[in-house]
């Protein structure tokens, strides 16, 4: 589904990504890890296309399509999702409107009729209800005033409304709460099936203990340092990241 | 990604300023320059009764001792006006008799606005008084008003038909020596609306004015005259375009507005005049507006709704006097700059009867070098027991360059009153943009969502049409400022 080819990417003229070469196939859930600074919301936003975020050399090949090729609106559309570490506030737009647009931009795309907005809101409430997100939710300003915990859930939520092939889940879990993060968790999980792959980054193995990682790859000063599987996340929990980091 | 950008703002260029153009028909416009001649040529070319004459040279008298303001926060070159020519009309022979007799020319540049004239075409629920550089051209639905009462004509037809209410009403809302411009207006106006709405009378569509200027360094002296009876409603809509000229034209009208007992007028404006070359700054229209209205009954409200887009100085405030017990004034607006436009905009309530209300929203946008400034005023008189006035004045700043100021002035003579005042700044910035493309949502449409969440308390007090058409057309002028 997701191919990185020795990936180099930075901001204004600063390399921060060094060589990323990543393969990720439907159904999988990798997880990225490592220490601050190492370039994982660097490489999420490359992925997602933010334009102040450029690409100097290498590929990125998602669904026989090249990526780096397209902008983020045609990048989302074709089925990438970006959850964002730092969701930015937008007041004056209200959520379920801006929810109702993104769904609707799709339905456009596939030259569907769009949905129209009492269907969208059942629909909603049925999402809202499965991450356990209060309606009042629905007539907030897009993550205008929100927590740090809501604006993650509300991130979540979108994810669910536009079911996409890739999520990129940038540390989703920190700021969520113990019972928020199981709650999400499990949602995450009931939106996984075998056709899409989700790139979850985090600080935290509790979250890898709720999502089942298939591979858990280690990020350094812009590399992939070591990849392993699940047993990875527990040793570098126990040992920290010296361990992996060092030993190259 | 950046040749995508730009694509996108390639195909809106065309639609820069998509009123820019000129319209060749033949025209009498007098020689450059003023004095008390020209305005007594003016008067005798309109053929206007002794009054109007006394009225013309008591105002200019009171201008040529009269300074232009400097309080404004806004910047130009100082005007010469004696480098203006006071009238300009589209030749005819006689008075025109039916619509047929409108240079077919002036036909094709209203249709082109939208704003079609002919008997086939005209749009249904609106009467429309089309005004083509100084003078009135054609109005639509004259006679399906008159059925029920209600005047609506140029006024210079008004001042031959019904010159005792002109007489009347005519500069008591704005006297002649009021300000500056107001002076010259109500020296040298040469033509403008007028509307008479009798007791217990809900007009039965949109009443609405056209305004274009065509012809270089011609002033635009407008004057609009509306009043509403006893028990009575009008909602006005004023539209505005000019072409694009390098050098700047002056624009000062007179709007005056009267209510009387439980009467209301919404008066609703978008203000689309030519701003000025986008880069350089060159050429544009010179907007010096006094907008004023009276609400001189009991329970009457006066109502200014304004969505400026456009010349490249706005001087403009939208007054309401508030003299009836329990009369109310509104005034809501959304000023947007880009370019190197300034507007100094916002508007003056007066509490003078007891019990009077007052709200005021307003919304500045401002983008690239722009200056955009709110200066509001909330008197309230000693008399005025339990006044009330709310006013919420915010500001979105797009990109680095642009500025945004507010001049709020509350002068209290009594202590019964409340009077609020909020205000807030905000940003449309890259990355809430990309916010929404990163979930698939256009640009454009991400600009119009976020605009348009800033100015829905304003834009939900405009006839829908006419919010649909503001909405984009400040979307289309932000598309280029945007990142
Ligand atoms: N827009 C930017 N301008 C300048 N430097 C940047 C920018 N974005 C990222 N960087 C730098 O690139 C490096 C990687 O940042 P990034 O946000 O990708 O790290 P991270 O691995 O996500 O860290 P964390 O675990 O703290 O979220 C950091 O040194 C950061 O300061
Ligand atoms: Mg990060």
């Amino acid at each position: 589904m997701l191919e990185i080819k020795d990936l180099h990417a930075g901001v204004d003229g600063n390399e921060i990504v060094k060589g990323i070469s990543l393969s990720i196939n439907k159904g999988e859930v990798h997880a990225i890890m490592g220490p601050n600074g190492s370039g994982k919301s660097t490489l999420a936003k490359i992925l997602s296309g933010h334009p102040a975020y450029e690409a100097t050399s290498g590929e990125i090949i998602f669904d026989d399509q090249n990526l780096l090729e397209m902008d983020a609106e045609e990048r989302s559309l074709a089925g990438v999702f970006m959850g964002f570490q730092y969701p930015v506030e937008v007041p004056g737009v209200n959520n379920a409107e801006f929810l109702r647009m993104a769904y609707n931009a799709r339905k456009v795309k596939a030259e569907e009729e769009e949905i129209d907005p009492l269907d969208f809101d059942e629909l909603l409430s049925g999402k809202m209800k499965m991450l356990g997100m209060e309606k009042k939710y629905k007539e907030r300003n897009l993550n205008d005033g929100f927590s740090g915990g809501e604006k993650k859930k509300n991130e979540i939520l979108q994810m669910a409304i536009l079911e996409p092939k890739l999520s990129v889940l940038d540390e989703t879990d920190s700021g969520l709460d113990i019972d928020a993060l199981r709650i999400v968790s499990e949602g995450v999980n009931k939106l996984r099936n075998e056709n899409n792959a989700l790139i979850l980054i985090t600080h935290y193995q509790r979250l890898l203990d709720y999502i089942k990682p298939d591979f858990v790859h280690v990020l350094s000063e812009g590399k992939i340092v070591k990849s392993g599987d699940k047993a990875l996340a527990l040793e570098l929990e126990s040992q920290g990241y010296d361990w992996v980091t060092k030993a190259d | 990604m950046s040749d995508e950008k730009s694509s996108v703002s390639d195909l809106l260029e065309d639609n820069q300023y998509k009123y820019g153009f000129t319209t060749d028909v033949e025209s009498e416009t007098f020689a450059k320059g003023l004095n008390e001649d020209v305005v007594r040529a003016i008067s005798k070319k309109k053929n206007e009764p002794e009054f109007m004459l006394n009225f013309r040279l008591k105002a200019f008298a009171k201008w040529k001792t009269m300074k232009e303001p400097a309080w404004p926060n806004v910047h130009y070159p100082s005007i010469d006006f004696q480098n203006i020519s006071y009238y300009s009309a589209p030749k005819k022979k006689k008075v025109l008799e039916s619509l047929d007799e409108v240079d077919p020319e002036i036909m094709r540049t209203f249709e082109k606005l939208g704003i079609p004239l002919d008997e086939q075409k005209k749009l249904a629920n609106v009467a429309v008084d089309a005004v083509f550089d100084s003078v009135s051209v054609a109005t639509t639905h004259k006679k399906k008003l008159m059925e029920q009462g209600i005047i609506f004509c140029p006024i210079s037809e008004a001042l031959q038909d019904y010159p005792e209410l002109i007489e009347e009403y005519l500069g008591t809302v704005v006297p002649v020596g009021d300000n500056y411009y107001a002076a010259l207006n109500s020296a040298v106006f040469t033509d403008g609306s007028f509307v008479y709405i009798p007791p217990d009378t809900i007009s039965p569509m949109e009443i609405s004015t056209y305004f274009r200027i065509n012809t270089e360094e011609t002033g635009q002296f407008e004057r609009t005259l509306i009043i509403c009876a006893e028990n009575s409603y009008v909602s006005y809509l004023e539209g505005c375009t000019a072409p694009q000229f390098d050098t700047n034209q002056l624009h000062a009208a007179v709007v005056e507005l009267v209510t009387m007992d439980n009467a209301e007028i919404k008066y609703s404006t978008v203000q689309n005049w030519y701003a000025g070359d986008k880069e350089t700054g060159k050429g544009g229209i010179y907007n010096f507006v006094t907008k004023r209205g009276k609400c001189a009954g009991v329970n009457s409200k006066i109502s200014w709704t304004q969505v400026e887009t456009g010349s490249a100085i706005t001087w403009k405030y939208p007054s309401c006097i508030l003299q009836g017990d329990n009369s109310s004034g509104e005034f809501y607006s959304v000023a947007l700059t880009n370019g190197h436009m300034q507007a100094d905009t916002g508007t003056k309530m007066i509490h003078i009867g007891k019990n009077t209300r007052s709200s005021i929203i307003s919304k500045g946008i401002s983008a690239d070098q722009s200056s955009n400034s709110y200066r509001g005023q909330v008197k309230i008189g000693k008399n005025a027991t339990n006044a009330r006035n709310y006013s919420q004045c915010d500001s979105m700043l797009v990109g680095d360059k642009s500025s945004a100021h507010t001049f709020p002035y509350i002068e209290t003579a009594n202590s019964s009153v409340q009077v609020e005042h909020e205000a807030a700044t905000s940003k449309i910035s890259e990355e809430q943009l990309f916010y929404f493309e990163s979930r698939g949502i256009s640009r454009e449409n991400a600009i119009e969502a976020v605009i348009s969440g800033f100015c829905k308390d304003v834009f939900k007090q405009l006839p829908m049409e006419f919010a649909v058409e503001a909405q984009k057309l400040l979307t289309l002028k932000l598309e280029d400022s945007v990142g």
